[in-house]
This record gives C-alpha cells, sequence and structure tokens, in this order.
C-alpha cells in the first residue's frame, strides 16, 4: 500500500514544486499578480504532500512494514521504537527525504511573515526550483518507497546511530543546512528584482542566524555524539564529512556579521551576495560530499555514482546560475569608507577572515579528492594540517573580537580603545598565566596565547550583555569553546592498560579498579558489561559500568563507553578486546574542560536565539 | 586621489597581505601533513626513505592476528593477495578490525620491513575496504 501512495504523494509534491517554482517567476516577468499570488498556496500544497511522504514512510518503520526496502535495510523488529522512529533517516534514501521536507518547513515559515513585498513570492519561487532538484534526487534516484521481497526481519539500525545524540544530530544539521537555502533565496530574489534594501538585508540576515543556530547546535550534538558512541574520546577528528559542516558554519558565521553592515550601513552589498550564494553552495557540497560516496569515512554508508553526478550537476547549475544572475544584475557599486577600527571595518574584517578560514579547510578537505580524481595517488591530509592552519586564524579573529563591543559605528581611533582596553589585556594575559601555572608543568605558548585571548574576549564582554545580550553570549560561548579545546588537550590524560579483574590502573588523580565482568542482554544485542571502582585519594568517586557489545543482526561489536561527567572533568572508559586470562584491553582517559566545548557550543546558539529575537544596535 | 580612495587601497593592501599570509600558512601546513596510502604491493615496487610515515592500508590476513603475553602488543599480517607485510602495534584495537576485513595502519618500517603502526584506524563500516585494496583483491 504504502509503496504504492508514498510515491504518489512525491509526485504530487513535484507538481506543486514545479508550480510553485515556475509561476510567480512567470507572473513577475508578465508583472500578473495573479500568477505571483500562485506561490503561497503552491509553497502550501507542496509542504503538505512533503508532510504526507514522510509520514508514510514513519508509518512503515513503526509498523516494521518490511515490504519497504529501504526498511528492510534499516530496522528490526526487535529495534526499539524510538530508534524506528530515527531510523528513517538513518541512511540516504530517508535522509534526503528529511532535507526535502525540512527545505518545505523553513519555506512554510518563511510563506507565513507578515511581508507584503516582491520579494516574498520571489524568494518562495527559488525555493520551488530548489525543492523541484531535490524531489527528482529522491523520486528518480534515491526513492525510499522501493520494494523489496522475502524479508521477514529488517537488517538493523547500523548500531552506531542507536544512540540518543543521533536522534537530534541530523535533523538539526539539516536544518540548519537547508536553512541557508532561504538566505540564498531572499538573496537571488533580490538580484532578480535588483533592489538590495534594507528589508532584503534584515530578512536575510534573521534566517541567517536562525539557520546558523540550527547548523551551530547540530555541529555541537554531533561532536558530542562522536565524544560518546566512536570510543576514542576526541570532540573532533577534522574527517571530511565534519568539515562539511563546518565550511557552511564558517561562512554563515560571517555572512551574519556581514549582513548586519549591510542591514545599517547598507555597504557591502556585493560581497554579502557572493557569500550568501557560498554559504548555500557549501551546503549542498557537504550533502554532495556526504551522500555521493566520494568519501569513505563515518557517514558515507550507501554509494551510487548516479547520486553523486546528480549532485554534482545540481551544484554546478546551481553556480553558474547564480554567477549569472549576479553578473547580470549585480548591486551598484557605492562608494564607502570607514576608519580601520569602527565596528564596520571589524564586522567586514571578520566576514573576510571566516571565508579566508572556509577556503583553507575547503582545501585540505578536497586536496586529497582531487589528486585521486587526477590519478596523482591516494592520499590524506590530517589533522595537524588542519590544527596549523585555523589556529593562526582563530587566535587573530580572537583578537579582533575582543575589540567588537567597544568599537562604535563610523569612527574608530587606536588610542581611545588602547584607553579603554589595555587595563583588560593585562587583566587576560595575567589570568592565563596564573591558570597555566595552578594547572599544568611547564609553559605552553600556543596554550597561553589562546587562554589570554579567551579571557580577554570574555573581560571584552563586560558592560555589553544588556545592550547586545546576543553577541555577548555567542562571543562568550565562543570564548568558552576555545578554553574548552585547548585546556582540554593540554592537560587531559590517557592510558591503555591490559587490566584483569582485581588490578587497577592510576589516570589522572584518579584510581580505576576492575572489579568485575557480566554478560548482558540487550533488546537487539548481547554483550559484557565491566564493573569499575573509581577512588581518588581513598574517596570513593564513582562506579563506571562500560560495555562491550555484538549487536546480532549486523554482528557488529560496539564499544558502549561509560562516562563520569563534570564541569570541570571527566572520567571515561572504554573496553577494548578481551585477551588471555580474564584479562581487558582498556582506554582510560582523564578530560578536565572537555565539557566546557560543548557549553561554549550551546551558549553561542543561545546567542543567536536572543540577537533573532531582540533588537540590537 | 581623495581620502575614500585612500581607505579602500589600505583595506585592500590589508586584504592581500592576509590572503599571502594564509596562502603561504596553508601550503607549508599542507606539505607538512600530507599522509601517502601504500599498498603491500606498492611498498615493494617503491623504494622508501627509512622513517618515511605513510599510511599502509590491506586486508587482514585470516588467523594471524597474535596478542603478546603482557601488555597490548598485537602483531598481525596485512595483504593485498599480492604480497604482506607484517605489522606491529601498541594499544587498544579499533571496534572493526577484524580478520579478513580491511584496515588502515598509519606509521613507518622498521630495519626488518615490521610496518610500526602509531594508530590504527577505525573505519565505522563493517565492510569497509580501502578502495585501492578492493581493485587489488577483486580484479
Amino acid at each position: 500500500m504504502i509503496s504504492f501512495i508514498g510515491p504518489l504523494s512525491l509526485l504530487a509534491a513535484l507538481f506543486f514544486s514545479l508550480i510553485q517554482g515556475i509561476v510567480p517567476l512567470a507572473g513577475w516577468w508578465k508583472q500578473n499578480p495573479y500568477l505571483i499570488a500562485c506561490a503561497r498556496p503552491a509553497a502550501w500544497g507542496q509542504c503538505f504532500f512533503i508532510f504526507l511522504a514522510y509520514l508514510f514512510l514513519t508509518i512503515s518503520f513503526v509498523t516494521n512494514d518490511f515490504t519497504i526496502a529501504y526498511v528492510a535495510a534499516n530496522s528490526h523488529p526487535s529495534l526499539p521504537l524510538m530508534y524506528r522512529l530515527t531510523a528513517v533517516w538513518g541512511a540516504h534514501e530517508g535522509s534526503i527525504l528529511l532535507w526535502v521536507f525540512i527545505l518545505n518547513l523553513w519555506t512554510l515559515v518563511f510563506s507565513l511573515l507578515p511581508n507584503r513585498s516582491q520579494l516574498m513570492p520571489l524568494t518562495i519561487a527559488i525555493l520551488g526550483i530548489i525543492s523541484t532538484a531535490f524531489i527528482c534526487f529522491l523520486f528518480f534516484t534515491s526513492s525510499p518507497f522501493l520494494t523489496a521481497s522475502g524479508f521477514s526481519q529488517g537488517k538493523d539500525l547500523n548500531p552506531l546511530l542507536q544512540d540518543p545524540g543521533f536522534v537530534f544530530h541530523p535533523p538539526m544539521l539539516y536544518t540548519g543546512y537547508v536553512g541557508f537555502a532561504v538566505t540564498f533565496a531572499i538573496t537571488q530574489a533580490a538580484l532578480i528584482r535588483h533592489v538590495f534594501d534594507a528589508e532584503w538585508a534584515r530578512l536575510a540576515r534573521q534566517f541567517a542566524i536562525a539557520a546558523w543556530c540550527f547548523l551551530t547546535l547540530g555541529i555541537t550534538l554531533g561532536s558530542w555524539w562522536a565524544y560518546r558512541v566512536l570510543g576514542w574520546g576526541g570532540f573532533w577528528f577534522w574527517d571530511p564529512v565534519e568539515n562539511a559542516s563546518l565550511l557552511p558554519w564558517l561562512t554563515g558565521t560571517g555572512l551574519i556579521h556581514l549582513l548586519l553592515l549591510t542591514e545599517k550601513r547598507g555597504a557591502a552589498k556585493k560581497w554579502a551576495v557572493v557569500l550568501a550564494t557560498c554559504c548555500f553552495a557549501l551546503s549542498l557540497t557537504g550533502t554532495f560530499l556526504v551522500r555521493s560516496g566520494v568519501l569513505v569515512s563515518v557517514h558515507s554508508f550507501a554509494s551510487d555514482p548516479a547520486r553523486g553526478i546528480f549532485l554534482l550537476g545540481l551544484l554546478a547549475l546551481l553556480l553558474t546560475t547564480s554567477l549569472i544572475l549576479f553578473l547580470v544584475r549585480q548591486p551598484s557599486t557605492s562608494v564607502f569608507s570607514f576608519p580601520l577600527l569602527s565596528r564596520e571595518a571589524l564586522l567586514f574584517l571578520n566576514s573576510a577572515m571566516l571565508f579566508i578560514a572556509a577556503l583553507t579547510v575547503l582545501l585540505g578537505t578536497l586536496y586529497p579528492l582531487i589528486l585521486d580524481a587526477l590519478d596523482l595517488g591516494v592520499i590524506s591530509v590530517g589533522a595537524p594540517y588542519f590544527n596549523a592552519v585555523m589556529a593562526p586564524l582563530t587566535l587573530i579573529l580572537m583578537l579582533f573580537m575582543g575589540l567588537a563591543p567597544r568599537s562604535r559605528w563610523g569612527s574608530g581611533s587606536l588610542s581611545a580603545l588602547w584607553q579603554s582596553s589595555w587595563k583588560k589585556m593585562l587583566g587576560s594575559i595575567l589570568l592565563a598565566i596564573a591558570t597555566l601555572w595552578a594547572t599544568s608543568e611547564g609553559f605552553h605558548f600556543a596554550a597561553f596565547i589562546s587562554l589570554a585571548l579567551s579571557f580577554w574576549v570574555l573581560s571584552s564582554l563586560s558592560g555589553s550583555t544588556r545592550k547586545l545580550p546576543g553577541m555577548s553570549f555567542a562571543h562568550a560561548g565562543f570564548a568558552i569553546l576555545v578554553i574548552g579545546i585547548m585546556l582540554s588537550s593540554l592537560l587531559s590524560q590517557e592510558k591503555e592498560v591490559r587490566l584483569a579483574p582485581g588490578n587497577a590502573a592510576k589516570v589522572g588523580p584518579y584510581q580505576f579498579f576492575f572489579i568485575d565482568t557480566q554478560g548482558i542482554q540487550g533488546p537487539n544485542y548481547r554483550g559484557i558489561r565491566a564493573s569499575f571502582d573509581v577512588v581518588k585519594k581513598d574517596r570513593h568517586i564513582t562506579n563506571l559500568y562500560p560495555e562491550k557489545r555484538i549487536y546480532t543482526v549486523r554482528d557488529m561489536v560496539m564499544t558502549n563507553v561509560d562516562i563520569h561527567p563534570g564541569l570541570f572533568r571527566d572520567l571515561y572508559i572504554a573496553l577494548g578486546e578481551p585477551l588471555e586470562q580474564n584479562a581487558w584491553s582498556v582506554r582510560i582517559y582523564y578530560k578536565p574542560f572537555i565539557r566546557f566545548i560543548w557549553l561554549g557550543g550551546v551558549l553561542m546558539v543561545l546567542g543567536g536565539l536572543l540577537s533573532l529575537t531582540r533588537r540590537e544596535i | 586621489m581623495n581620502k575614500h580612495h585612500k581607505r579602500r587601497i589600505y583595506f585592500l593592501c590589508l586584504f592581500a597581505a592576509g590572503l599571502t599570509l594564509a596562502a603561504g600558512l596553508i601550503l607549508y601546513a599542507l606539505k607538512q601533513n600530507i599522509n601517502v596510502f601504500l599498498t603491500p604491493q606498492e611498498l615493494v615496487e617503491r623504494r622508501l626513505p627509512s622513517d618515511y610515515h605513510f599510511r599502509l592500508g590491506g586486508m587482514v590476513k585470516p588467523e594471524t592476528v597474535f596478542h603478546e603475553k603482557t601488555g597490548l602488543g598485537v602483531r598481525f599480517i596485512v595483504t593485498d593477495l599480492k604480497h604482506e607485510v607484517t605489522v606491529h602495534y601498541t594499544g587498544v584495537l579499533p571496534d572493526l578490525f577484524r580478520e579478513g576485513k580491511g584496515v588502515i595502519a598509519e606509521g613507518h618500517l622498521n630495519q626488518n620491513g615490521v610496518f610500526i603502526a602509531s594508530q590504527i584506524l577505525a573505519k565505522h563500516d563493517e565492510n569497509y575496504m580501502p578502495k585501492k585494496v578492493e581493485k587489488a583483491v577483486y580484479s
């Protein structure tokens, strides 16, 4: 049944998306208000049918309908209900459906805004065109409603994805990615109309901020998921797929700063248009990298060359049309000038630096792919590359970040800034030295610089929290994130040991006693649970129960780590493999300040939300 | 040349300087941090300088994984069905490390031709096989 009505609702949605994409544009061309007015109802129709398709797929997961090939490949009767609901986006087909669904939700939100200018129907039309392309992609290359026969049981969801972090990570990330489609569409609509007023900048900025909030939350959740599930205790691996999500984040961060400049001052319009286009192009590149199978990584499970070519073609088409549109209808050049340390200059500088940062990450991500495509050998670009180029960029950025709250529109003199901030600078340098002296032996230059700059950014925010709450929270979040990264990488201790019950290992100030192991049985896995007693100076801290699981359907071994979290330190145990005489290889971490990383991410999201709801100057 | 033009030129210079600095840093960093990926076959064909750091990819040869009696040392053979290389690694192996499955190890060769791995990469897909190895094994 569903294999019949599912594709049917996709076709209906395709029909509506075509109307939504073509009719308002034709109406604008002919200056016919009736045709232009088609935009909103068509968008609602499309949204309804995509919602139906999504609902049908969810129903077939809930009812274990294994006649649907996608369900058979990603579910199992023993899979808990929560994971059956999230398995909808557990693989390629469903996640593209989710992508389109989220695009429709954004369009719905946008179409409900009270807005009387022609910017709105044109934006909805552009969104319709994007949606048409993705529904075609879904329908012709990756339909989730294909039938399968002969499955009485499914093949189960990939065990890596059976985790609470996974419930929210992909939808948040996609909402972020797709949100930039709205900013892109608003900008393209402005290009078509050739009107670049404050309304355009404000609207684009609001949607960019909303998308940015989701993207930030998505990346934060993804990092938290990787930390707990992959069992390596890291929070960021510079894996190409992670980079794919960082790229639109970097340009998006630049964009929301730059659009403020455009909105308030009417300056840098061309650059804003380019950046908005880049943002969405990078979101699409991310989708392409993850979904085409050109990368082998944690996330790219299914691969099919036809899909990659389709997405690449889409990306090329998008870039060429928007480039042509830009060349034909670009905003007129206007001469603006501002002093070097004015707020305008800082906002502009920020966007330029973040754009450069995005380019460096893009280069490191694509370089191996390009070499491979040209048959010049298979290489990989390691994490040290990204750390080496991102660290100086981030630090320079933070130096300017500390100046931001004190800066003024239209004026800026070095001496005035120096007067108001030298005390804070000195204070943060002293505080950084004190922190390093208290926590670690030896002097680490990089740690010192980044701590001092983080404290400098934090201290510069005092007094501006009421006037600029959004910026204050976001900047504070970033500083706390940097503190977390620096201190956790500097102070964390790791031990890989061979332990048998009765043995103990000392990591950091903590003693870990291996007590015993026992067998466990879960709904769709069996395994072994070890119990550890953690003691600090004869004081009992906690018990930890790391597990080793075998997911029976896929015959896949998983490490289920156990963590004792704390604001200032995490204790983390992962079981390795069983060795002779009841012994196990065990990986134990003592990770101070690692929570600051995710705390910083959440604060940034909060800052974004605040600046959405409150008007700032 | 008025004030506006001067400011613009300042900005452009600043921008160009930043770009050059970034480009320099990037190229330097890229040169330092590239890991070449080789299969056992290519290892035989090429003469590598000693202490050359690279990634070795292949299949873990079944029934060759040997854990040492004490500590976490482990020894196994990586093959592409044409040539074999013995790998030594100390530490916890990733979950998806299995006999007969694909593996990527990062490290260098010692004087005896044993590959000393500093890291075994976890590729989280149960059927993962390095592309090159897949070509070699299935063709």
